[in-house]
């Protein structure tokens, strides 16, 4: 089996992948944790839904980099949807489940009528589900990916505290002087970005497990913030670097390998959270 | 001059006034009480100010060495709360942040504050626990001690004691009373009369029509009756 991985190994593209894999993996599960807490586990799932709306209306432009269109509709939508959750008519959840569903059925249908592809499910499916795209990564694509990644763990480690009290305690932040609007917008771009990104390596309909899969399982063995957001980390970046090196020994879908993993980490914890008492 | 004053507010949503023709002042050192039934406008008279929510008109100014983002405030419970992973000391510190501007990290006098308010509300045994394990009066403590790391002034508890059994409700009255005689501003938002005719130096009924003054006053003031008699039925 070493054999086999060393010959895999010695192929640039798979170590791209397991980079690319690896970082996406942290970025998400460093968020993930805020999102769980603040009651938006569902945001993943609607924005990379956005997300795949933005790329079929790409595809019918035909704009040579998805990233010109996907990137900016995604923020956008992120913005709008963690900003005016609050005291709007239609509630968070709502508004979420509301986009999310629009824009996937609006993307499949633009698809379909204007697409010249002659293999539109074929397309699809490896938006929704993740493609071996991941493994035909170019450089450029790798260092953009880093790039996202650095600046999401620069930015996380920099206002870490305010993450956590804005998370926690909004309108207590609020009174003593933060702009917690302002955090706000700062995790919706963040979140947009990680999304974007991890469509790529897990496709839309499972990026929401990145997100909320590692947060819950260090939810069940941690109790502080600090050592949750922790064990998420390195729980994710195992589960991903995992899933990525039995998909390409065992040649299975790498997307829906990782969550595999992850979900299994999730049975684990769930387990020895229970035995501890907790 | 007093810490807080208020003059001829006027509070309200979306254009429709809930309280009008507010007029009060919080001297320094002072133990305001803050009454009125549900709806009346208690909530949006605290984000008020707290600066969170503006007045429809009027004005409120603080003084007296006061800086508006010194209001230490306990604010009620959310939901949210009840299940987040967060250690005791975590939280008490997030009371820091106002001060710190953009640094990323606490430094080691902002630790030693933190430590010294746990310690003040003798929680200091609790400091690595969880708090969602936390009793409810526990709990309550440890927000007192996050507000108290963002003020040495004024205090503003938004119904301390809701959700807490009576021996804590005892307890948290007494811990207030007592950072009250340490010198600290208090403005207590409550339901419950016979508490605030206890330990309140001065009461704000919000209600028809309203009321400021001293404790006594309140008392024997017609006006409020009639609140008084129902609120002593409830407690």
């Amino acid at each position: 089996m070493l054999d086999t991985l060393r010959m895999y190994f010695a192929y640039p593209f798979v170590r791209y992948a397991l980079v690319v894999g690896v970082l996406i993996a942290l970025s998400s599960s460093l968020l993930g944790v805020t999102l769980v807490l603040k009651r938006f586990s569902f945001i993943g799932d609607g924005l990379s839904h956005v997300a795949f709306g933005a790329i079929a209306i790409a595809t019918i432009l035909g704009v040579s980099n998805n990233m010109v269109v996907v990137m900016p509709v995604t923020i956008l939508a992120a913005v709008l949807l963690l900003h005016t959750g609050r005291n709007t008519k239609i509630k968070g959840d709502a508004a979420i489940a509301m986009i999310s569903v629009g824009a996937l059925a609006l993307g499949y249908l633009l698809l379909n009528v204007f697409s010249k592809s002659s293999n539109i499910s074929g397309d699809v499916c490896s938006t929704l589900f993740g493609s071996t795209a991941i493994l035909t990564l170019t450089k450029t694509d790798v260092w953009l990916c880093i790039a996202i990644s650095v600046l999401v763990i620069a930015v996380f480690l920099i206002f870490y505290h305010k993450i956590f009290a804005v998370t926690f305690d909004e309108t207590f932040s609020q009174a003593t002087g933060i702009r917690a609007g302002r955090y706000n917008l700062l995790i919706a771009v963040i979140t947009a970005s990680v999304i974007v990104l991890a469509m790529n390596l897990v496709g839309s309909l499972l990026i929401s497990a990145l997100i909320i899969f590692p947060a819950l399982s260090a939810m069940r063995l941690f109790k502080s913030f600090r050592l949750v957001i922790l064990c998420s980390a390195v729980m994710s970046v195992i589960c991903a670097a995992a899933g990525i090196i039995l998909s390409i020994l065992w040649s299975t879908p790498v997307g829906s390998t990782i969550v595999a993993m992850d979900i299994v980490m999730f049975a684990l914890s769930w387990a020895a959270g229970k035995a501890a008492g907790r | 001059m007093a810490q807080l004053i208020c003059k001829d507010v006027t509070l309200g949503y979306d254009g429709k006034p809930v309280i009008e023709g507010l007029n009060f002042s919080v001297e320094s050192g002072d133990y305001l009480c803050i009454l009125g039934e549900n709806g009346s406008g208690k909530s949006t008279l605290v984000k008020t100010l707290l600066h969170l929510h503006p007045a429809m008109s009027g004005t409120i100014e603080t003084g007296d060495g006061l800086s508006p983002n010194e209001i230490g405030y306990l604010p009620q419970q959310t939901l949210v709360q009840r299940d987040f992973p967060a250690s005791v000391t975590e939280i008490v510190r997030s009371g820091l942040l106002g001060r710190s501007g953009m640094r990323p990290f606490y430094t080691k006098e902002e630790k030693a504050l933190a430590d010294e308010n746990i310690e003040r509300l003798g929680i200091s045994h609790l400091k690595k626990r969880c708090y969602r394990e936390l009793s409810g009066g526990q709990q309550q403590r440890v927000l007192l001690a996050r507000a108290l790391c963002a003020t040495r002034k004024m205090l503003l508890l938004d119904e301390p004691v809701a959700g807490l059994d009576p021996r804590a409700m005892q307890e948290m009255y007494e811990l207030v009373a007592q950072l009250n005689r340490d010198g600290i501003t208090i403005i207590m938002v409550s339901h419950d009369v016979s508490a605030a005719l206890s330990y309140a130096r001065h009461v704000l009924f919000i209600g028809d029509p309203l009321f400021w003054g001293m404790t006594e006053q309140f008392e024997q003031s017609s006006a409020a009756g009639h609140f008084i008699k129902g609120g002593m039925k409830d407690a």
